[in-house]
C-alpha cells in the first residue's frame, strides 16, 4: 500500500505549483523506496524508460518548419483568407475540422494532425480569425478561449476516432488483456463499439461550438 | 533499412542547432542554462542507447536540474508589419509548405508498409513525418529565399516558448514504467474493490466508468487505468457477476477512461504541452475548454455501458 505514497506526491506536487519535472522525479523516487528499491536501481530503471520513449519528444523537429512559416506571414495570411470567407464562423471551422481529425483518426492516420503539426500553424490562426470577425474585437480573455478551443478540439477528435481503428494500441491493449482471463476478442468486435461514443463526442462538442458561435456573435450587438 | 533511429539522429541534429544558437542569443538572459537543456536532449537523441541505464538516469537528473533553476526565454520574432508585407507577397503557397508534413504522413504511413525491406513498417507515421519536416524544409527555404539558418533560430524560439515543458509527457511516460514496476496499479485495484457497493449492476458501471476517469486523471493515461479497473470491477463484477458483453464493457470503458485524460494536466502531451505552443497565459486553458465535453461525454459512457452491455 505504501507505494501509493507516489501518487500522493504527483498530486501534492501539482497542487503547491512545483516545478512538474521535479515533482515526477520525486514521486519515481518515493515510489520506487517504498517498493523497497535502492535509489540506483530507481534512477536506472527511470533513465531506462526515458530512453525507450524518446519517439514521444521527436514531434518538436517540425518547430523549424512551423517557424519559417511563421516567420513568412503564415497566420497572417490564415486570418486574411478567413476573413473574406462568407459564413466561415469558429465553430462551423472547428466542427468541420473534428469531423476530419475524427474521420482520420478512425483510419488510423493518429499522427498526420497534431497540436505542433496543425493547432499551432493553421487551425487556431484560423479559429481565431473567424472569432475576431464575428465579435468584431476580441478581448484577450476570449482570443485565450478560442486558442484554448482550437487545442481542445484537436483532443477529442483524436481520443473519439481513433478506438475505431482496428490496430490502435488500446484496442489492442483491451484485447491482449482479456486475453489474459480467457475472453477471445477480434480487434473488430471491439471497435466497433467505439461508433456509438464517437457519435456522442461530435454531437456535445458540435453543440458547445455552436454555443461559442452564438455567444461570439452577439457580442457584436450591444 | 531505415529505422527510428534515423529519426532520432534528425531530432538530435535540431535539438543541436537550437543548443548552438541558443547559448549565442544575447537576448536570452539564461542562455547558457537554456542551450544546455537542448543539449543534453541532444545528447540522449544521439546516443542514448550508448549511455547504459544509468548513464539515462543521470542524464535525466540534469535535465531536471537545469529546469527547476529556471529555464530563460529568447526572442526574436519578426515584427507584424514584416509577417502582414510577407504574407501578401507569398500568398496562399505557404498554406502548401504547412500542409506537406502532414500529407507526407499520411502518404508515407500508407506507403512505407509496401517497403518492408527499405522502411521499419511499425514505425512508418514517425519516419515519414520526418520525412515531411525535410521535404518542407528544403522546399520552405528555397521557395521563401531564407537561409538554412533562418527555419532554426525561428524553431529555436519556439521551443524556448515550450521550455522544460517539452520533455514532460516523455518524463511522465517513465514515471509510468516506475509505478509498473513498483505495482502502483495493483494497490489500487485492491483499494477500488474494496470500495464498491454490493449487489447493484447500476452502482458497479458507475464505479467501473467513474473509476476509469478517476484514474486516468490521476494517471495522466487511460492505458495504466484500464488494466487496473478492469482486474477490480469490469471482470468480476460487469462481466463474471452480471454477464456483460465483455466487448462492449472495455471498448466503452476505455473511452470513459479517454474523458479523464481530456481533464488532467499529467496527460501533458495533449493538454499542456498545447497550451505553451499555444502561449496562453492560463496553463490550464486547453483543460477548461475540455470539461464541458468530458464530463456529459462520460456520463453518456456510463450510459451506454448500462444500456447496451447487458441485455
Amino acid at each position: 500500500m505504501w507505494v501509493l505514497l507516489g501518487i500522493a506526491v504527483i498530486v501534492a506536487g501539482f497542487v503547491l505549483r512545483f516545478n512538474p519535472l521535479l515533482v515526477i522525479l520525486a514521486s519515481a523516487v518515493v515510489t520506487g523506496i517504498a517498493a523497497g528499491l535502492d535509489p540506483v536501481a530507481i534512477l536506472a530503471a527511470f533513465g531506462k524508460a526515458f530512453n525507450e520513449a524518446r519517439y514521444v519528444s521527436i514531434i518538436w523537429i517540425v518547430l523549424p518548419v512551423v517557424g519559417l512559416l511563421e516567420a513568412h506571414g503564415l497566420q497572417e495570411r490564415a486570418r486574411g483568407l478567413i476573413g473574406r470567407m462568407r459564413g466561415a464562423t469558429v465553430g462551423r471551422f472547428l466542427t468541420g475540422y473534428l469531423l476530419v481529425r475524427q474521420g482520420l483518426a478512425a483510419v488510423g492516420l493518429t499522427s498526420v494532425a497534431g497540436h505542433a503539426q496543425t493547432v499551432r500553424p493553421l487551425v487556431a490562426p484560423i479559429a481565431e480569425a473567424a472569432a475576431e470577425r464575428q465579435a468584431g474585437d476580441l478581448d484577450d480573455g476570449e482570443r485565450e478561449k478560442v486558442k484554448a478551443m482550437a487545442a481542445a478540439t484537436d483532443n477529442v477528435g483524436l481520443f473519439f476516432g481513433e478506438d475505431i481503428f482496428l490496430a490502435i494500441g488500446s484496442i489492442l491493449l483491451i484485447k491482449g488483456l482479456l486475453e489474459q482471463y480467457g475472453i477471445l476478442l477480434e480487434p473488430l468486435q471491439l471497435s466497433v463499439w467505439a461508433i456509438p461514443t464517437a457519435i456522442a463526442a461530435f454531437l456535445i462538442h458540435g453543440f458547445r461550438l455552436w454555443r461559442l458561435d452564438r455567444r461570439l456573435n452577439r457580442a457584436d450587438r450591444p | 533499412m531505415i529505422t527510428l533511429h534515423w529519426v532520432y539522429a534528425l531530432a538530435g541534429a535540431i535539438f543541436a542547432a537550437f543548443a548552438l544558437l541558443g547559448v549565442a542569443d544575447k537576448s536570452n538572459p539564461r542562455a547558457r542554462r537554456t542551450a544546455a537543456f537542448w543539449a543534453l536532449l541532444a545528447l540522449s537523441m544521439w546516443a542514448g542507447d550508448a549511455l547504459g541505464d544509468l548513464g539515462n538516469g543521470v542524464l535525466v537528473l540534469g535535465l531536471v536540474a537545469l529546469a527547476a533553476s529556471g529555464l530563460g526565454r529568447g526572442s526574436g520574432a519578426v515584427a507584424e508589419a514584416e509577417r502582414q508585407e510577407r504574407a501578401g507577397r507569398f500568398g496562399n503557397g505557404l498554406f502548401v509548405i504547412a500542409l506537406v508534413i502532414p500529407v507526407t504522413a499520411l502518404v508515407g504511413t500508407l506507403l512505407f508498409k509496401e517497403m518492408p525491406g527499405w522502411i521499419d513498417g511499425k514505425q512508418a507515421t514517425l519516419i515519414a513525418l520526418a520525412l515531411g519536416v525535410l521535404i518542407a524544409l528544403v522546399a520552405g527555404c528555397l521557395w521563401l529565399r531564407a537561409l538554412p539558418v533562418v527555419p532554426l533560430q525561428q524553431g529555436r524560439r519556439l521551443m524556448d516558448q515550450v521550455g522544460w515543458a517539452a520533455i514532460l509527457p516523455q518524463m511522465l511516460a517513465s514515471l509510468g514504467a516506475v509505478f509498473a514496476l513498483a505495482g502502483v496499479g495493483d494497490a489500487v485495484g485492491g483499494l477500488v474493490s474494496q470500495a464498491i457497493p454490493q449487489g447493484s449492476l447500476l452502482g458497479a458501471v458507475i464505479a467501473y466508468g467513474l473509476g476509469m476517469a478517476i484514474f486516468t486523471i490521476v494517471m495522466g493515461n487511460a492505458f495504466a487505468a484500464f488494466p487496473v479497473m478492469t482486474a477490480a470491477i469490469g471482470v468480476p463484477l460487469l462481466i463474471r457477476t452480471y454477464h456483460g458483453d465483455p466487448a462492449i464493457v472495455c471498448a466503452i470503458g476505455m473511452l470513459a477512461g479517454f474523458c479523464g485524460t481530456l481533464l488532467t494536466p499529467m496527460a501533458a502531451n495533449f493538454n499542456l504541452v498545447p497550451a505553451a505552443l499555444l502561449e496562453l497565459k492560463d496553463k490550464h486553458g486547453v483543460i477548461r475548454q475540455q470539461v464541458g465535453t468530458a464530463l456529459p461525454l462520460l456520463a453518456v459512457n456510463i450510459a451506454l455501458i448500462y444500456w447496451l452491455a447487458f441485455p
